[in-house]
């Protein structure tokens, strides 16, 4: 049961080759979406026709490669900017949320931090009606009133970063306290003692010491609102975030093409998390 | 009478290094037996392997005479009080106590009816219904062992439970054990890196370093009559000289020390003329005189200058220094008062017996 | 000193207000009010039940609803009982770097969205698919089969999707148990199952808890993996939501849904919580 305790061998061979199994069952679906990126077939599936690098590099139909498909490059680009907007504006509420969370009682303050939890445990699909339904009910109300049409206030990128914001801030208050809440706050006294003034104190002291925390909350961030899918479901207009676009594609009927964007991603957040660990062990 | 606990050539080995080596010791039924040690000499490894959480490289454990080596920890007689005393935060008191005794399968009012007396017997009627967060440092300490002593181990094993309470309450606490060991009346085998917890609560007490026991006696053996350099500077306090023999004389030396001091000693084991030695003499035994008559029962007598003076209430010393050689001596500044207007630089006498001074061989330590 | 620790503390409190009140209080309240709506003619609405009483009356709706919220809670448990064993064995009975990698490998699959996640599934599932293939291959079955659109499919999904939520705070609560209390467990003559049952697992129920509320949570508002692998009959509420917005444009209707979802998460949440003792604050926060 624990190493210093006798266990009858058979049981730890049990157990251990039930986490192997594990591991097969949360690896298996990526690996074959990895693998059949490469396959030279119309369809990811066996039989295996050979190798090719055709979806990502192809240029002619049927095979256009990743690389040469402007919708796919174009949703990536979609989502990298709504993911940006939504990194930056969690990150900076977040803050905030933290150290008012943290240095500050006040009447009210359970019931107000109990309110910030509540996004996670709303259904992200509820989330993005609710907010679909306000925005439209604000923007009938400012062209019956004033005749003015808030095309902001429509699906499009603009309400799907505020519903992706919504609850993803949460999640960044949730890591940037856990670390505030870690900070010695002798520290900034000594800097007000040194002659630092209260700002000053903060800004020179307390951000870089939460510097890995809101690093990590941004990197995060983006990563959730890149793989958002119910929210965005929701709120999304003309311009689909690359899950969306693949989401519309992949009803359509899939081909290697989509394996190729898959494998891209999985790339692409590995690297996020390699640099995100290489930044958190140097700090 | 069998021992409760007999350990036999127990050795263990971590890879490369050597935790426990080849230690042997019995302890006699209803005794207190401490293991006193530097952390890191083995002693932990010892109390794991007879709780049955680490396997002996070899030798053998034997208890009332049984060799335990094949029952798991859970079936054998001996429990345990942890050093964070590892009581279940997830139960009540009652319920802490009452575990071992459920895991036996008695009766819900035969439990009950346990759980009570035990309460009773270390002073805490009525608690039972408290969670473990709510009592004391020293109210869990008890606890901790009353949920062992329920079960009526033939060996109750101690691992420095007292380490993580203030010094006032491990002050009360060590007299609370010792008493609560002979209202049980079973035996305890102790382990700590802190001397005075070992000699005042202890029957019996091992010194331990480097994996194996260096003297096993009575804490008037290890204090008076230490076996061994490292039990002589171990146990209790010294003034410590690295010195050549000059002559012998049955078991009395004649020495010089590095630091030019000369004096007789008591030899332990070889100490042939030439030999390089390790001289200890502890600041309590030696006499403070204003007058070098006063001293004229000593063997080793010094006239020097009070060069520094400690004041730590009852733990008072000076430092004395030999107007002739320059060496320095510790000296406990007796209570009476007869030196409390004892200034820096006064001339003072200082003399000891030869045989408070224990002299080694030289080792490496 | 005084003044600026208030102005301060009202700009600190701004962002929160606004968040709270602008993205997650009005909204939902509009959305009560929509949903309390009836349409009685072109641009015409009353204030009445009518929805709810469509979504009570009309078996179709209720059956989805009541098999969404019973499919959610058997995914919880199932990814709770699969979970279990594998945070215990990372957090109690590996050490050292095997440990941490092992951590870190039961996260690697989630830096990935859902959507790859579930087609991986659809891959390995379908007629043509990698598994049947395999059976084929092996001799075990003469011809395809087909595995996708059924609800074996969907719960294989809902646990993969949601594993993380539940190894995490699994992880964490069991690897804040320290060794001597279950060695004490063992010392006082308990055996496996009993220090299982008495001290483990009671000790990981802040942590049982958190990650039920999460994985559950997720399994109700889940869309993607009941679409893509349940096919066209998986009868999910979320999907009737999305026709309700998207496809036939009633919203009051729709409005209605939402809330019954909202409803229904929270109750259970609640339920949970108040059943252990926690609160939402020591769970999530």
């Amino acid at each position: 049961m624990i190493p210093t305790i006798p266990t009858p061998r058979a049981l730890t061979v049990i157990w251990t080759s039930y986490v192997v199994l594990f591991f097969v069952y949360l690896t298996l679906p990526l690996a074959v979406v990895a693998v059949f990126a490469f396959n030279d077939s119309q369809f990811p599936s066996l039989p295996w026709q050979g190798f090719t690098l055709d979806w990502f590099f192809g240029k002619t139909s049927p095979k256009i490669g990743v690389f040469h498909e402007r919708a796919i490059l174009g949703a990536i680009s979609t989502s990298a900017i709504v993911g940006a907007c939504v990194a930056i504006l969690s990150v900076a509420v977040g803050t905030s949320n933290a150290f008012l969370f943290n240095r500050y009682k006040f009447r009210g303050r359970g019931l107000l931090y109990v309110l910030m939890l509540l996004p996670l445990v709303v259904p992200g699909i509820v989330l993005g009606i609710s907010i679909l339904v306000f925005s439209s009910t604000v923007a009938n109300q400012l062209w019956d009133a004033a005749k003015i049409d808030a095309t902001f206030l429509r699906p499009g990128l603009a309400l799907v970063i505020l519903g992706q914001f919504s609850f993803i801030t949460t999640i960044a208050t949730l890591v940037i306290s856990a670390r505030l809440q870690k900070f010695d706050t002798t520290l900034e006294e000594a800097a007000l003692n040194l002659g630092a003034s209260r700002l000053t104190a903060v800004r020179t002291i307390t951000i870089p010491f939460l510097m890995p925390a809101i690093v990590g909350a941004a990197v995060v961030a983006f990563l959730m609102s890149f793989e958002n899918f119910n929210t965005t479901l929701m709120l999304v207009g003309s311009d689909a975030p690359l899950t969306i676009a693949m989401f519309d594609r992949l009803k359509e009927g899939s081909t290697p093409l989509l394996n190729a964007v898959s494998l891209l991603l999985m790339l692409g957040s590995s690297l996020l998390a390699l640099i995100l660990i290489a930044f958190q062990k140097r700090s | 009478m069998t021992p409760d606990l007999e350990c036999t050539a127990l050795t263990r080995r971590f890879g490369d290094t050597l935790a426990v080596d080849d230690v042997s010791f019995s302890v006699p039924a209803g005794s207190f037996f401490s293991i006193l040690g530097p952390s890191g000499c083995g002693k932990t490894t010892i109390m794991r392997m007879i709780a049955g959480f680490l396997e002996p490289t070899s030798g053998d454990i034997a208890i009332k005479g049984r060799s335990v080596l094949d029952v798991p920890p859970n079936k054998r007689p001996v429990n345990m009080v942890f050093q964070h005393l590892a009581l279940f935060p997830m139960m009540n008191i009652e319920a802490n106590i009452g575990y071992g005794l459920r895991r036996a399968g008695m009766s819900k009012g035969e439990i009950a009816r346990k759980v009570d007396e035990v309460l009773d017997r270390i002073g805490l009627p009525g608690v039972g219904k408290r969670k473990v967060d709510e009592l004391s440092g020293g109210q869990r300490q008890r606890i901790a062992i009353a949920r062992c002593m329920v079960l009526e181990p033939d060996v109750l094993l101690l691992d420095e439970p007292l380490g993580a309470l203030d010094l006032k309450l491990r002050e009360r606490m060590k007299i609370e054990l010792k008493s609560l060991q002979a209202e049980f009346d079973t035996t305890f085998v102790y382990i700590t890196h802190d001397q005075s917890e070992a000699l005042v609560m202890s029957d019996h007490i091992a010194v331990m370093n480097k994996g194996r026991f260096e003297q096993v006696g009575s804490g008037q053996d290890l204090y008076y009559r230490p076996e061994t350099p490292f039990v002589a500077s171990f146990v209790g306090e010294s003034n410590r000289w690295r010195g050549t023999v000059e002559r012998t004389d049955g078991d009395t030396v004649q020495l010089r020390t590095d630091t030019g001091l000369t004096m007789r000693a008591a030899a332990k084991g070889q100490a042939a003329k030439g030999a390089s030695v390790d001289i200890f003499v502890r600041p309590e035994a030696i006499r403070l005189g204003r007058d070098a008559a006063d001293l004229a029962q000593f063997d080793n007598l010094l006239s020097g200058t009070t060069s520094s003076l400690l004041f730590n209430g009852a733990a008072s010393r000076i430092i004395v220094t030999s107007d002739e050689t320059g060496g320095e001596v510790e000296v406990t500044l007796p209570q009476s008062g007869e030196f409390a207007d004892l200034k820096r630089g006064a001339p003072v006498h200082i003399g000891w017996s030869a045989a408070q001074a224990n002299c080694f061989s030289a080792g490496e330590d | 000193m005084a003044a600026s620790a208030r102005l301060g503390f009202i700009l600190l409190l701004m962002p929160l207000l606004l968040w709270l009140t602008l993205l997650i209080i009005i909204p939902h309240v509009d959305m009560a009010l929509l949903s309390l709506r009836e349409r009685v003619g072109v641009g015409e609405y009353e204030t009445s039940i009518a929805n709810y009483k469509t979504v009570l009356t009309e078996p179709l709706y209720m059956r989805t609803f009541m098999r969404t919220a019973v499919m959610s809670i058997m995914a919880t448990l199932i990814t709770l009982l699969i979970a279990f064993p594998v945070s215990y064995y990372i957090a109690k009975m590996v050490r050292g770097r095997a440990r941490s990698v092992l951590f870190l490998l039961c996260l690697i699959p989630f830096w990935v969205s859902e959507l790859v996640r579930t087609f991986g599934w659809m891959i390995l599932l379908r007629e043509t698919g990698v598994i049947s293939q395999f059976l084929q291959w092996s001799g075990v079955v003469s011809g395809p089969v087909e595995m996708l659109y059924n609800d074996a499919a969907i719960m294989t999904g809902l646990v993969y999707t949601s594993m993380l939520f539940m190894v995490v705070p699994l992880v964490t609560t069991l690897d804040s148990l320290d060794d001597a209390v279950i060695e004490a467990g063992y010392d006082l003559g308990g055996s496996g199952w009993s220090v299982m049952r008495e001290i483990v697992i009671p000790h990981a129920v802040p942590g049982i808890v958190s990650g039920c509320i999460v994985v559950f949570m997720l399994s109700l508002g889940n869309y993607l993996t009941p679409t893509m692998l349940g096919g066209k009959d998986s009868l999910w509420f979320t999907e009737m939501i999305y026709s309700q917005f998207i496809v036939r444009f009633n919203w009051e209707l729709g409005a209605a849904f939402g809330f019954m979802l909202l409803f229904a998460s929270s109750f259970i949440i609640w339920a949970m919580l108040r059943l252990t003792g926690q609160t939402l604050e020591r769970t999530m926060g």
